[in-house]
């Protein structure tokens, strides 16, 4: 049942439903970007939409919260 | 077309509500940021399985949710951000869709109930992945059946952590610790057993037992440790204002850590609704015994009200949909919901955020994980002359980033020392620019563009 989306080109497996950043949570990928100053890595925090800590960008899209969006098949996200 | 109401919320409190008024024969929309109804208690996996479903009321939940789908319109991945009253009364409620695109909902009425969100305290090494929230962990575990970690430690304040650490045992997790910062006497006198919820506590108690939890009062995890992720904490012993009597580090790849809760309440702010401070001091919005705010027009159940458990907010929204529709509402309704504000009054006193976590944090710790603001940093305002929340927010910009002070502004109100104060231009969520300039002009009301205006029901 599960499907696959690709984080830099690597697959992380998904369960129908799961949101993208609990996919990447689960594979062990916990940190997805850095803060602007300090180059700190962020990634889930409150996983309910509040905190903007996991934004991510999907499919070249601006960048998104990953604790609210489901992952399709076929998502390609890329860490920055 | 207008709804005679239009619920923001599809928890516990929004779904009773819309459901109430749905039967009673009003035309209603609910409308939810999530994929599913549920809100945060009865947030659940896709495909859950039926072990799942029998937790707690889900099963009953999901059947309300069901027959609210027959009598109203549900829009789903809609997140409101903004909430406008027209000049015949009416209000337009602007969304943005599931596309990320516009939309706006016209109602006569309006039913808050919106929630809250965990409430964090900064202390150094929370913002390393592997710190989340309490709640965070939890919607993990309920909502994607996803197991947060291998060795969890879960510290903060109140009995929600309770059933997040169960939560996280039985699905497999090590949980190292449940650290409780308030209270000296342990599970034995959890005031959960002095408020007639002994069954609750007691199913907690033996779960930790059987997975050889320990549960400790009077501790917190006061730093988390590591490169690029948490590798340990650091766990402390408090007096009873907070302050660090000895500490032990722990090994763990993750942490859940909550305070207690912040009620939602920006839609409310941005009608003009008037707030009130709860026992906790958290800001809320003024209700009377109807769920009436002081606008006329608007209702709000559930969280935004005041914090105080599913139950309660279910027991609001049903008293909202009533007199939403004008229906009487029955004196057992309102004496359970009383019962339940005091029970949720008790637990805000016993748990109670206490002054001694500002030592735990260091002069380069982050209060602002947004806009990268150090403690050093909100000092220094202070010693520049802001004396309170705002004029600390405005020297130094804690606050000012995506999240728009809801993670750090109680920490902020705490350092500025004075009690939360409600926010003065709140937006529900931040949105593009474009999206501002539309409301500018006024949404058209395009029932071409409008996935609601759907004649079929
Ligand atoms: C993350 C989290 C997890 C929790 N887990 C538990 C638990 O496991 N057990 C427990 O006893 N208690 C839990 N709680 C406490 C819980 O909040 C309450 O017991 C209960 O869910 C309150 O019901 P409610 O209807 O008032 O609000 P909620 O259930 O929070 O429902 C509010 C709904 O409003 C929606 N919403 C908010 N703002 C907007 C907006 N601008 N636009 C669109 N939709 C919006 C949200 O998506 C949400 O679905 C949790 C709280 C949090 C924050
Ligand atoms: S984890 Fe906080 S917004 Fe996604």
């Amino acid at each position: 049942m599960t499907f696959h989306i690709t984080i830099d080109g690597r697959q992380v497996p998904v369960v129908p439903g799961q949101t993208i950043g609990a996919a990447l949570h689960a594979a062990g990928v916990r940190s997805w970007r850095t803060t602007r100053f300090g180059g700190r890595p962020r990634g889930l925090f409150c996983g309910i939409g509040v905190c903007f800590d996991c934004l991510i960008s999907v499919n070249g899209r601006a960048p998104e919260r990953a604790c609210l969006l489901e992952a399709a098949p076929g998502d390609e996200v890329t860490t920055s | 077309m207008t709804y005679d109401l239009v619920v923001i919320g599809g928890g516990p409190a929004g779904v009773a509500g819309a459901l109430t008024a749905a039967l009673a024969g009003l035309r209603v929309a609910l409308i939810d940021s999530g994929a599913r109804l549920g809100g945060q208690y009865f947030r659940h996996a896709a495909a859950h399985g039926t072990g799942h479903a029998a937790e707690s009321g889900l099963a009953r939940f999901l059947r309300l949710g069901e027959r609210l789908g027959e009598r109203a319109d549900l829009l789903l991945r809609h997140q409101v951000w903004h909430i406008s009253q027209n000049d015949g009364g009416d209000f337009t409620v602007h969304c943005n869709g599931p596309d990320g695109g516009p939309v706006a909902v016209r109602a006569r009425r309006l039913l808050i109930a919106t929630g809250a969100h965990d409430r964090p305290l900064p202390f150094p090494g929370w913002d390393l992945p592997g710190v989340l929230t309490a709640g965070g962990a939890q919607a993990l575990l309920k909502g994607n059946g996803v197991v947060p970690g291998r060795r969890v430690v879960v510290g903060g304040t109140g009995p929600f952590l309770l059933p997040v650490a169960t939560g996280l045992a039985e699905a497999g997790a090590r949980v190292l610790g449940v650290y409780e910062a308030n209270g000296g006497l342990g599970l034995a006198r959890h005031p959960l057993l002095a408020m007639g919820k002994a069954g609750e506590a007691a199913g907690y108690a033996a779960t930790l037992a059987r997975h050889l939890v320990p549960y400790r009062t009077r501790r917190a995890v006061v730093a988390a440790h590591g490169e690029r992720e948490v590798q340990a904490v650091t766990v402390a012993r408090l007096d009873q204002d907070w302050n660090v009597l000895a500490t032990r580090v722990v090994e763990c790849d993750t942490v859940a850590v909550g305070y207690g809760f912040v009620p939602q309440i920006e839609l409310g702010l941005q009608l003009g609704c008037g707030t009130r401070q709860d026992v906790d001091g958290s800001p809320v919005l003024s209700v009377d015994s109807a769920q009436r705010t002081t606008v006329p027009g608007v209702w709000a159940a559930g969280e935004p009200t005041g914090v105080g458990g599913w139950q309660l907010s279910e027991l609001e929204g049903r008293i909202a949909g009533r007199s939403i529709a004008e229906r009487p509402v029955a004196g057992v309704l309102t004496r359970r919901r009383d019962r339940g504000r005091a029970f949720g009054a008790a637990l805000q006193r016993a748990y109670p955020v206490k002054a001694g976590w500002q030592g735990w944090l260091r002069a380069d710790t982050l209060v602002c994980r947004c806009e990268e603001v150090p403690l050093a940093r909100v000092r220094e305002a202070r010693d520049l002359g802001a004396t309170d929340a705002r004029s600390v927010k405005l020297l130094a910009r804690p606050g000012m980033g995506w999240c728009q002070g809801r993670i750090c502004g109680y920490a902020v109100s705490c350092l500025a020392g004075e009690p939360q104060q409600p926010s003065r231009r709140p937006i529900a969520q931040p949105v593009s620019l474009g999206a501002l300039a539309d409301t500018a002009d006024g949404i058209p009301d395009d029932p071409a563009t409008d996935p609601v205006d759907d004649p079929a029901h």
